[in-house]
């Protein structure tokens, strides 16, 4: 490119992305931001300056071809540009909408160190839906059947990339899900309007039409277990069963009616479509009141899902500052523009019910700063005498998922570390037992849907390896 | 999609279905349980496994209607299919040759009570059972717990029949009449196992019941399923349903149960309107 040109693309202003205004957002569940039209989106391609050495390819988890879809966007070749991601990316549609692309390509972005860097998530997410909406989605051939068969555990993102690579290398695959809905964490966890579970099933619908099996009702290690499906013609098994164990405080009062896990509450909501309770047979209570704690995009995700039940008021209670919020800073921007509150530098000491056994306030105490940790952030402290109530009547605990200890309790032979997450080899995905690899949030703890997807593609690869040459 | 291959009224409102799932038939241990979903409107509701047929590919479930799910699996038909079961999840009863077990069913609870009389007995013990119920009408699988036990003792609460009186009297008569108790199996309403866990706690006889919270996914993810016990929390989907007796904290368990039960009056207002003409006591 040359240095006019680049200089010219320079001065265009990054596109925003058109959203639902925060008054109108808060009653519905619809996706916030509309996307980008075709012609924002070939203007924010334009702003892209095509890099020789690309510093947000290795920004990014699955190395996507940044500046070549992008280019191809820029012409308008808008199907061109998915079918490029898609060479890398099975799920672009979901990983354009929750990817932390500020902690990834973005960050690294060249434009990004003068100005504001290319919009690389939104572009994805254009060219993905684009493909989608245009009725053009076209499945690759598949190769004749190797004979070999993989199972696979769980159907989130890890498991359904697995699936997906290996369909494409002639082998024949099944997918166990536990739920009633594939898609894991994208289905149960992030809600509707941030991600809508058409998009997830779309995709999913894509991966049957490549011929994957998706068998769902299907607990491993309860019907069946590792051994018996490596036993009954399965050459090898992938296990992508997710970090779902909630962690709670284990302080007073967290049983009370009106304590929910966040997996509960937005399983309650996302999966059984509690929002539309009684049209939908599960309910939820909605609370006046509500108190999130925690302060990472699960806290994020649960308390925006709190604000369109209609309460009074939603209050995020987090025990360090605002900078060291682990949610997106999106996310908590979203947040406050529909009116969430934030108690930072609070702790929750106990809960508080009435009579009957229901929430009634949270007892919170002051915290400041001290020493740094381990984690080198400053460690927060109690302020001695400082505690006082909260009302609620709904409380969120959104404070990490342990590793689902299913799996390993079934498989002994599996190992795991003290945290009961599997270890794997890196690079492979290989666990202890023969035959058998993982990745995603069984062995990371709780991550992201681009590390669980690239720890699938690398499994694929190296499953495939396993059943060509036969060798361990 | 789960077909149900047979339906039979057992009591007012309480039917035992039998349903096709080859593969949960195969696995599940006494003890154990599925969730089902009935439509795509649906909440997850657990059920206890009572009995399978792995040669018909069949589980066997007993329900009572008492809410929204209940009411529409209770409609079911022969022939017609149920959208999801899942299971067998929970662990299985730990079975081991105690000697005397006691069996005690209340209500519906007996439902639960005969998969694990009949293992502790195919395991050698000597199974001595009490079912009982309000009323003659409502008492369910007499003849089944017959077969299952070596006694079977039987209570109504307004004296219908057996005898008059609760399942906890006659449980309190073995053991004043020094009868040499190995293990108590407590099964039913909540207060009901809080009473035989009393009852047999001064006595030191280890007790065994079978817990019902509110669940939603059934695998351990949620939470929902929460009871204090021992003084720990545990999630009785993946912990249970099974625990000590003696260390489980009965009162949070019925004021949990409780949580939603505004919005279960209105949605079985609902659907009863919606329904038309079905008529409830
Ligand atoms: C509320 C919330 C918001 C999030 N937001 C973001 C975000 O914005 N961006 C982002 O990148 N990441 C986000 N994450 C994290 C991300 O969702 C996870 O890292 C990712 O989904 C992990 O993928 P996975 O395939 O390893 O597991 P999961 O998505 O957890 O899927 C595991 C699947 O396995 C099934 N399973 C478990 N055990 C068994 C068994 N024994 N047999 C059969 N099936 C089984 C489960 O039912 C589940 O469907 C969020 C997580 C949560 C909870
Ligand atoms: S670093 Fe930025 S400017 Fe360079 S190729 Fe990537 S997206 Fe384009
Ligand atoms: S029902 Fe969700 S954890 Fe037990």
């Amino acid at each position: 490119m040359d240095p006019n040109e680049t200089k010219e693309r320079m001065k265009i202003p990054r596109q925003s992305m058109p959203e639902q205004h925060p008054h109108e957002r808060i009653k519905n569940f619809f996706e916030v931001p509309y996307g980008y039209t075709a012609e924002q989106a070939m203007e924010e391609a334009k702003r892209c300056i095509q890099c020789k050495k690309p510093l947000c390819v290795g920004g990014c988890p699955v190395n996507i071809d940044i500046p070549w879809f992008i280019r191809l966007i820029a012409e308008g070749k808008f199907l061109e540009a998915a079918h490029k991601i898609k060479e890398t990316n099975g799920l672009p549609a979901v990983c354009g909408r929750v990817c932390p692309q500020e902690d990834q390509c973005e960050k690294v972005c060249i434009i990004g160190k003068k100005g504001e860097s290319v919009s690389i998530g939104r572009l994805e997410r254009f060219a993905a839906d684009y493909e989608r909406e245009h009725g053009e989605v076209t499945v690759p051939e598949i190769p004749k059947w190797t004979g070999k068969k993989v199972a696979v555990v769980g159907a989130g993102p890890a498991g359904l990339t697995v699936a997906g690579d290996l369909v494409k290398k002639g082998h024949k695959v099944t997918v166990f899900e536990a739920l009633h809905t594939a898609g894991g964490v994208l289905m149960y966890g992030i809600p509707e309007f941030r991600l809508p579970k058409r998009i997830v099933q779309s995709e999913v619908e894509y991966l049957k039409r490549m011929g994957v099996e998706i068998v769902l009702n299907a607990v491993v290690g309860k019907l069946e277990t590792i051994d018996e499906l490596l036993a009954n013609g399965y050459g090898a098994v992938f296990v992508g069963s997710g970090a779902g164990l909630p962690n709670f405080m284990n302080i007073p009062g967290e049983n009370f009616s009106g304590v929910y896990s966040a997996n509960e509450y937005l399983t309650r909501v996302n999966l059984m479509k509690a929002y539309q309770f009684p049209e939908f047979d599960t309910p939820i209570i909605r609370g006046k009141k509500v108190v999130v704690i925690g302060g990472g995009n699960t806290a994020m995700d649960s308390a925006r899902t709190a604000l369109r039940l209609c309460p009074e008021e939603v209050t995020i209670v987090y025990r360090r500052s605002r900078e060291e919020l682990p949610a997106r800073a999106e996310e908590v921007h979203h947040g406050e523009e529909e009116g969430l509150k934030f108690q930072l530098l609070t702790n929750p000491k106990r809960f508080i019910g009435d009579q009957d056994g229901r929430l009634k306030a949270v007892e919170v105490v002051k915290m400041e700063l001290g020493e740094p940790d381990e984690s080198g952030r400053r460690r927060p402290v109690e302020v001695k005498g400082s505690e006082y109530l909260i009302d609620a009547d709904v409380a969120i605990v959104a404070i990490g998922n342990g590793a689902n200890p299913l799996i390993p309790q079934t498989t002994p032979d599996i190992k795991v570390n003290k945290w009961g997450n599997i270890t794997v080899n890196p690079d492979t995905g290989r666990t202890s037992k023969q035959g058998v690899f993982s990745g995603g949030d069984i062995v990371r703890g709780g991550a992201t849907v681009i590390l669980a997807m690239g720890d699938g593609r690398r499994a694929a690869d190296s499953i495939h390896e396993y059943l060509t040459t036969g060798v361990w | 999609m789960f077909e149900i291959t047979e339906k039979k009224e057992l009591a007012h409102t309480v039917y035992q279905f039998k349903i096709k799932a080859p593969l949960i038939a195969k696995k599940r241990k006494a003890g154990q349980f599925v969730v089902l979903r009935m439509n795509e409107h649906g909440e997850r509701i657990p059920l206890t496994i009572v009995d399978s047929d792995e040669k018909e590919g069949t589980i066997t479930i007993i329900m009572q209607e008492v809410g929204k799910s209940t009411a529409i699996l209770g409609d079911m038909v022969t022939g017609d299919s149920i959208l999801d079961v899942v299971g067998p999840l929970g662990k299985p009863t730990h079975i081991e040759n105690f000697g005397i077990a006691v069996c005690v069913g209340g209500g519906i609870g007996t439902a639960p009570v005969l998969p694990i009389a009949k293992a502790l007995k195919a395991a050698g013990n000597k199974v001595i059972s009490i079912i009982g119920a309000r009323t003659k009408s409502l008492l369910i699988l007499e003849d089944e717990m017959k077969q299952a036990s070596d006694e079977l003792y039987i209570t109504t609460d307004d004296g219908s029949y057996g005898h008059h009186g609760f399942v906890t009297q006659v449980l309190q008569n073995f053991i004043d009449e020094g009868m040499k108790i190995g293990v108590v199996v407590g099964i039913g309403p909540v207060p009901m196992m809080r009473a035989v866990s009393n009852t047999t706690k001064p006595y030191n006889i280890h007790t065994m019941v079978s817990l019902n919270p509110i669940m939603v996914d059934g695998t351990g993810m949620c939470g929902a399923c929460r009871v204090t016990v021992g003084g720990k929390n545990q999630f009785v989907c993946v912990d249970g349903p099974e625990f000590n007796g003696h260390e489980v904290n009965f009162e949070e368990l019925v004021l949990r149960n409780r949580s939603y039960m505004k919005e279960e009056k209105l949605a079985m207002e609902e659907f009863t309107y919606h329904e038309g003409a079905k008529c409830y006591e």
